[in-house]
């Protein structure tokens, strides 16, 4: 399975990352809608909030609306998301915007990692867990 | 099922919380509709049971009874009932008058009913009348149709009745989740404490789950009308369907409540784990765990019932247990699987809800049962049957300690021997309830029943049944021990509905933690507190998330526990969802008028002025000798230093001073809290505080003035 994975060190605060995923999923240059979040930090390393699909969030939901793809990402049906944020309460790599019932995650799919002008972002292979 | 009446509507779309229409159906003549719901009625009554209780108002007389055809059934959720963003935001009320004493009862319940009500189109729903016929209610809250079906199911008792009309209702095993079920169980034929059975569907078990509308009888009435069950369907529930005003507001208040149970909860209630039965051990600590009929606070077996007992051996931990959806305080805990040893269901393996603390107290200890087992067996059986699981355990209590004070023989009773403990006789005396057969039929009817029938067919000492018999307004205490907190006896006291802890649980600040000393203090808590908790059954939620988790911030707050925190988040979902812009004070006042509202609307009944207001005094002080002696030091002590009494004096003298003292206090007490509830010294609220409440409306002004 493919995770993203963060090196603070090259991290130089663009949110080019989250601009490509907001756009992707959400066709929009908020980038409080990207699936993953970076927070500048004054004097340390940039902070980043993405998801390694540890899949303890299928627990969480009450709802049965997350589950664990084929490819080992974990994945929600949204018609069975009733909005309830408890995924957001017990995983901060969780995300919502108030424009949207359902909150959002990420998926591994790579698009900020391929926007990453300095490789802080990568996509690397893990073995999947259950 | 044959089909009797259909109603089609017009889909409405909620604003800010409220659809602005009833549902009505006389299930007399069938007769389906649908009311406006006017701006001053949502002003002054918001929703839930200041809903129920309004258009129960307009429906009866003072005449009327719990099974007069005009008697009123209602369920409403409240403006910010359904949404889904913060834990405890599904409850259903349900008003009517209870048999208990014909005056009006209400009952906070969890399941997904009022929520899916409320989005199928209806803020709530009026039923009235009677039927011959066994009826089913449907609500499809997508087709927008009511239809009324006769019938055909044999099965009586909830748990099966409940599964069987998910499974005809529901398409597929998707759509179960859109369903909820109101029902009761075969008690609800015989018995004066009957319950209703609010159903959600566990999605991840599975299963059909069951909430309780446990409180005051209202089993009793549906069953009495003829309804069989209601059934609600709405698909599509998500967070915003109350169209509220401020989504942000909510979300916010909601992930950050979530964040604080997903941290704390484990360190602080464990709510997640075991619910409220938490606190058992902790109630056993304190002194404060009802014990044989409220005599004792604590046992030395309750070892075997504790807790961790229930969480490593029965309970089915790491499930999502909230009644509604969101709830992470996930306090609806189930044991799985559980195989049935006695009664109808022997040899069934179920599912059983809880225990909750409240079960473990009124089906163990006060009952002298410390079995595990027998008590979840008795909690599956109470569940199904329809019995309030807090009633029966204060009920067997009372007909166990005149059994043991030999007020009746076995001889009376065909056989049955209730003495504390008696696990085969109780378990027996459970089935007897729900068949009315035997002298199951007689406790079943409850405390205020069985008083006036062993005063009258055994001779029984009337005093001392009224001593030990522990109902007030016709209803069974709560399981807390009052007796060493006096605040807490008005708690019990000085309510609405009867001696229930859900207006004002004040034992640990004036008892233990010694918060409220003064009688000013104490009548402020008994003001605050219930009217606060009021507002929880006007716009649909639980109290638990109120203070069963701790936010960081309390730690440095001048009032911990009013749970300030909490307070804002509550204000800050309510006005999220409707768009106001109240304060706290501002959902006291709200508060106020419906619960003054409800004390008028008891005096119209008959009740509700301070003769009623008159506690048994088994929960001020010891009746027996043997209660004095269990406490003696804590008495002799209290004697000499508040009454300035000689305690070389034999223990009956002693127990006449203390009582004497302990009953002046409760007045006392009583006398400072009706000032400070505006009330006169008769407990009738006065027309000042009527006009000062906006509720000097003429049918109040014109019940009050006959009794100031």
């Amino acid at each position: 399975m493919k995770i993203l994975k963060f090196e603070k060190e090259l991290c130089i605060g663009c949110h080019a990352c989250e601009e490509a995923c907001s756009e992707l999923y959400f066709k929009s240059s908020d980038i409080k809608k990207a699936r993953l979040k970076i927070t500048e930090v004054v004097d340390d390393f940039n902070i980043f909030s993405g998801c390694n699909q540890c899949g303890e969030c299928v627990n969480v939901c009450p709802e049965g609306a997350l589950y664990q793809a084929k490819n080992g990402v974990i994945r929600m049906k949204k018609d069975l998301c009733v909005g309830c944020m408890m995924c957001v309460g017990y995983c901060d790599d969780f995300h919502y915007h108030d424009d949207y019932v359902e909150p959002f995650k990420c998926l591994s799919c790579g698009a900020c990692a391929r926007k990453c002008p300095t490789g802080a972002l990568s996509m690397i292979d893990v073995e999947v867990s259950s | 099922m044959k089909l009797l009446a259909e109603y089609k509507y017009n889909p409405t779309e909620i604003v800010k919380g409220y659809n602005d229409r009833s549902l009505k159906i006389d299930i007399s003549d069938l007769a389906i509709s649908e009311k406006e719901i006017p701006q001053q009625m949502k002003e002054k009554f918001i929703g839930g049971k200041g809903f129920g209780l309004r258009y129960l108002w307009d429906a009866v007389t003072p005449e009327t009874k719990w099974n007069s055809p005009e008697n009123e059934i209602v369920i409403s959720s409240g403006p910010v009932g359904g949404i889904t963003q913060y834990p405890g935001s599904g409850k259903s009320l349900v008003v009517s008058l209870t048999p208990l004493n014909d005056t009006p009862m209400d009952s906070n319940v969890g399941g997904h009913f009022g929520p899916l009500l409320k989005f199928a189109g209806f803020d709530a729903l009026e039923i009235i009348g009677k039927s011959a016929k066994e009826l089913i209610v449907y609500i499809d809250g997508n087709e927008n149709i009511v239809k009324i079906f006769e019938s055909d199911i044999d099965k009586i008792d909830s748990h099966e009745l409940s599964e069987e009309l998910t499974d005809r209702f529901a398409a597929d095993e998707i759509d179960k989740r859109n369903y909820s079920i109101v029902s009761t169980g075969s008690a609800a034929r015989y018995s004066n404490v009957a319950m209703l059975n609010f159903t959600f569907y566990d999605v991840k078990r599975q299963k059909v789950r069951l909430k309780q509308a446990g409180r005051g009888g209202i089993g009793r009435v549906f069953n009495d009308k003829g309804l069989k069950a209601l059934v609600v369907k709405y698909a599509g529930v998500k967070s915003d369907l109350n169209n509220p005003a401020n989504i942000a507001k909510i979300n916010r208040a909601g992930i950050r409540i979530h964040k604080e149970i997903n941290r704390f909860d484990t360190a602080q209630n464990n709510m997640r784990k075991i619910g409220t039965a938490n606190i058992i051990e902790v109630m056993n600590d304190y002194d404060l765990l009802p014990t044989h009929n409220f005599k004792f606070g604590a046992h030395e077996d309750v070892k075997y019932i504790e807790s961790k007992v229930f969480i490593e051996k029965y309970i089915t931990q790491d499930v999502p247990d909230g009644c509604w959806h969101g709830c992470s305080l996930s306090c609806a805990k189930a044991a799985d699987d559980f195989e049935i040893m006695t009664g109808p269901y022997k040899g069934q393996k179920v599912i059983v809800d809880g225990p909750e603390y409240e079960n473990a107290a009124a089906l163990g200890s006060n009952i002298g049962i410390f079995c595990p087992r027998t008590i979840l067996e008795l909690n599956f059986y109470c569940d199904t049957y329809g019995i309030d699981t807090i009633s029966f355990g204060t009920m067997v209590a009372f007909a166990m300690e005149c059994y043991e004070s030999g007020i009746y023989t076995k001889e009376d009773t065909n056989g049955l021997e209730l003495n504390f403990g008696n696990i085969p006789h109780t378990l027996e005396l459970i089935h007897q309830i729900a068949s009315g057969e035997g002298f199951g039929k007689i406790v079943g009817m409850g405390v205020k029943y069985m008083k006036k029938y062993f005063i009258k067919n055994f001779n029984a000492d009337p005093e001392f049944m009224f001593d030990i018999g522990m109902e007030q307004k016709g209803l069974e205490y709560s399981e807390y021990l009052s007796k060493e907190s006096l605040a807490q006896q008005g708690g019990y006291g000085l309510t609405n509905k009867g001696p229930q802890h859900d207006e004002a649980w004040l034992i640990f600040m004036d008892m233990v933690n010694n918060q409220i000393p003064t009688f000013e203090d104490k009548a402020e808590a008994l003001h605050y507190f219930p009217m606060f908790r009021t507002w929880f059954g006007l716009v649909g939620l639980c109290k638990l998330p109120w203070n069963d988790i701790t936010p960081q911030s309390n730690a440095t707050s001048k009032e911990p526990a009013k749970m300030p925190e909490h307070v804002q988040n509550y204000v800050d979902i309510y006005n999220g969802v409707t768009g106001k812009d109240v304060t706290i004070h501002d959902m006291i006042k709200e508060s106020e008028r419906v619960y003054n509202f409800q004390r008028i609307f008891n005096i119209r009944m008959g009740y509700g002025k301070r003769i009623n207001d008159k506690t048994p005094y088994r929960s001020m002080g010891p009746v027996t000798e043997e209660e004095y002696l269990s406490r003696q030091d804590r008495y002799d002590k209290q004697l000499e230093e508040l009454v300035g009494f000689d305690v070389s004096k034999s223990t009956q003298e002693k127990m006449k001073a203390l009582r004497e003292y302990r009953e002046n206090q409760y007045e006392l007490l009583t006398d400072a809290v009706y000032k400070r509830r505006g009330w006169s010294k008769n407990g009738v609220p006065t027309i000042e505080k009527l006009k000062d409440l906006e509720m000097d409306l003429p049918e109040l002004i014109e019940v009050v003035k006959e009794h100031l």
